[in-house]
């Protein structure tokens, strides 16, 4: 059912798209910060899909996201 | 036929006026073979056109996309104000650019050719018109070359916005989430080289990939172009083998004998110390000095001069040339200028200045679609580092004789809209 339990994701930015709305950074202030013209700085660390907290929040980044310019890539997490 | 270890090799039989397909076949002899991707991999031809990436590998990724139509794109656009090679090269031989491109052409299955050059650059487009003329008479059919004209812009030349040009008349960048990437042009796939890698190819394909190993080092072997600048007696275009000493190249030009530093690979290269002269002219060598041999561009700053004001000059001038499309290239790179500009004014806070530009360089780093702003970064950094002991003395308010001075080493073109660097 729903839950994934294995692999992880990572946050993609398109920086094109691009134009520093910041909605982003409110809802996903853990994965995401702004830089000092607002435009986001990803972590880009890979989150495992068990933490049900962080893929919540991220998943509101994306919908939240007023020019669609952030996504969600699944990675393979090695241990 | 060329000597093995003969130069120049692409600037061969040059004589002011580009050479005609008569002259051209007299010069150079017939195509050796057939095209192959084995003789390019076997020569280990690099790109000429700033990231040093192998041909064969491009060649290879290109030729192996399903396609009805697929694209060679040669470019010639040169956005750098600094090099003069491309318009050198096809003002000299601009058959063997064409000769290479219809060979990459075979070799990857493309039906069309579209050779690209700045609209500002009316010499260029008459000698390639003229040539593709000159072609087209002696098969008696159409070829498949053609000739597009972008706008001069830096970021134009770039290959993503290139083929956004040729694809959409948009010469912006592409985002390019993952690497290799396919650019295309409608469903067209493209393989885009730079014109100087062309007339290599052309090269190849007569006398071999053995033949085209004999000069040079094993992994970065051939010859390739160097446009030289600044404090040079004689500013040229000079073909030299790789891995011959920095020394060597610049006494060539007659530069300066005692400089403070070069800047190497182009506006998004990097300085090298005048201690470091020494070393070979490639990528290998060049590497831990971070630096590279880029686009080809060398820059000579006298002891006269001053590396910071050059730094931003050339900055500025970039920051300008943004697509504006990131908002990190848009507004981090006018950040950067003004920080440059701070420390050379000498004001109050030009200790705050050079902290901020640390900070800022790695805030920058990576953040756009293509690599305008990295380049940048480059550059800044390395400035950062090698006139460290001269940001010191602008930080303490000494006076730099150079920075007021109006005379300086990078001709950087005058900024078509100052009063609106940063863009909104």
């Amino acid at each position: 059912m729903g839950v994934r339990r294995t692999g992880g994701f990572v946050l993609a930015l398109n920086p094109v798209l691009c134009d520093g709305f910041g909605h982003c950074a409110e809802l996903a202030p853990d994965l995401v910060h702004l830089d000092e013209w607002g435009y986001p700085v990803l972590t880009g660390e890979p989150v495992p899909f068990s933490n049900l907290a962080a893929r919540e929040s991220t998943r509101y980044a994306v919908r939240g996201c007023p020019r669609q310019a952030l996504r969600i890539e699944r990675v393979n997490l090695s241990q | 036929m060329i000597g093995a270890d003969q130069l120049p090799r692409v600037l061969h039989g040059a004589t002011g006026r580009p050479l005609t397909l008569a002259q051209h076949d007299e010069v150079f002899g017939p195509l050796g073979h057939a095209p192959s991707l084995d003789e390019l991999r076997d020569s280990g031809l690099t790109g000429h056109g700033g990231a040093g990436f192998a041909t064969w590998r491009k060649a290879q990724l290109i030729g192996d996309q399903r396609g009805h139509t697929k694209f060679v794109v040669v470019n010639a656009m040169e956005g750098e104000p600094a090099a003069h090679k491309d318009r050198t090269l096809i003002g000299a031989n601009p058959h063997l650019v064409l000769d290479g491109a219809e060979y990459l052409a075979g070799v990857v299955g493309a039906s069309r050719i579209a050779v690209c050059v700045s609209r500002d650059n009316p010499g260029t487009i008459n000698h390639l018109q003229h040539a593709i003329h000159e072609r087209e008479r002696r098969t008696r059919r159409a070829t498949s070359l053609e000739l597009h004209t972008p706008p001069w812009r830096y970021v134009a030349g770039e290959e993503s916005a290139l083929v956004h040009w040729l694809d959409d008349n948009e010469s912006l960048p592409q985002y390019r989430p993952r690497r290799p990437h396919v650019l295309r042009i409608g469903h067209a796939p493209a393989l885009v080289d730079n014109a100087e890698t062309c007339a290599h190819v052309g090269l190849i394909a007569r006398f071999g990939a053995s033949w085209f190993r004999s000069l040079g080092t094993e992994t970065s072997p051939g010859s390739a172009l160097v446009s030289i600048s600044g404090a040079v007696s004689r500013p040229c275009v000079l073909e030299v083998a790789f891995a011959t000493p920095l020394r060597t190249i610049l006494a060539r030009a007659g530069a300066d004998r005692d400089p403070w530093a070069v800047l190497l690979g182009g506006y998004g290269g990097a300085w090298l110390d005048a201690r470091h002269l020494d070393t070979p002219y490639d990528n290998d060598a060049l590497a831990p000095l971070g630096s590279s041999v880029g686009a080809g561009v060398i820059i000579v700053l006298p002891k006269s001069g001053c590396g910071v004001v050059e730094t931003q000059r050339i900055t500025r001038w970039m920051a300008n040339e943004s697509a504006r499309q990131c908002g990190p290239c848009a507004f981090g790179l006018p950040a950067l200028a003004d920080d440059l500009a701070r420390l050379t004014s000498n004001g109050r806070d030009a200790a705050a200045a050079r902290a901020r530009l640390v900070d800022r360089c790695s805030a920058i780093e990576g953040r756009g679609a293509c690599r305008h702003p990295d380049g940048v970064v480059r550059l800044v950094r390395s400035a950062l580092e090698v006139f460290a002991e001269h940001i010191e003395d602008h930080v303490r308010g000494r006076y730099c004789a150079a920075s007021h001075s109006s005379h300086h080493v990078a001709a950087v073109p005058s900024l078509e809209r100052e009063a609106e660097l940063v863009w909104e």
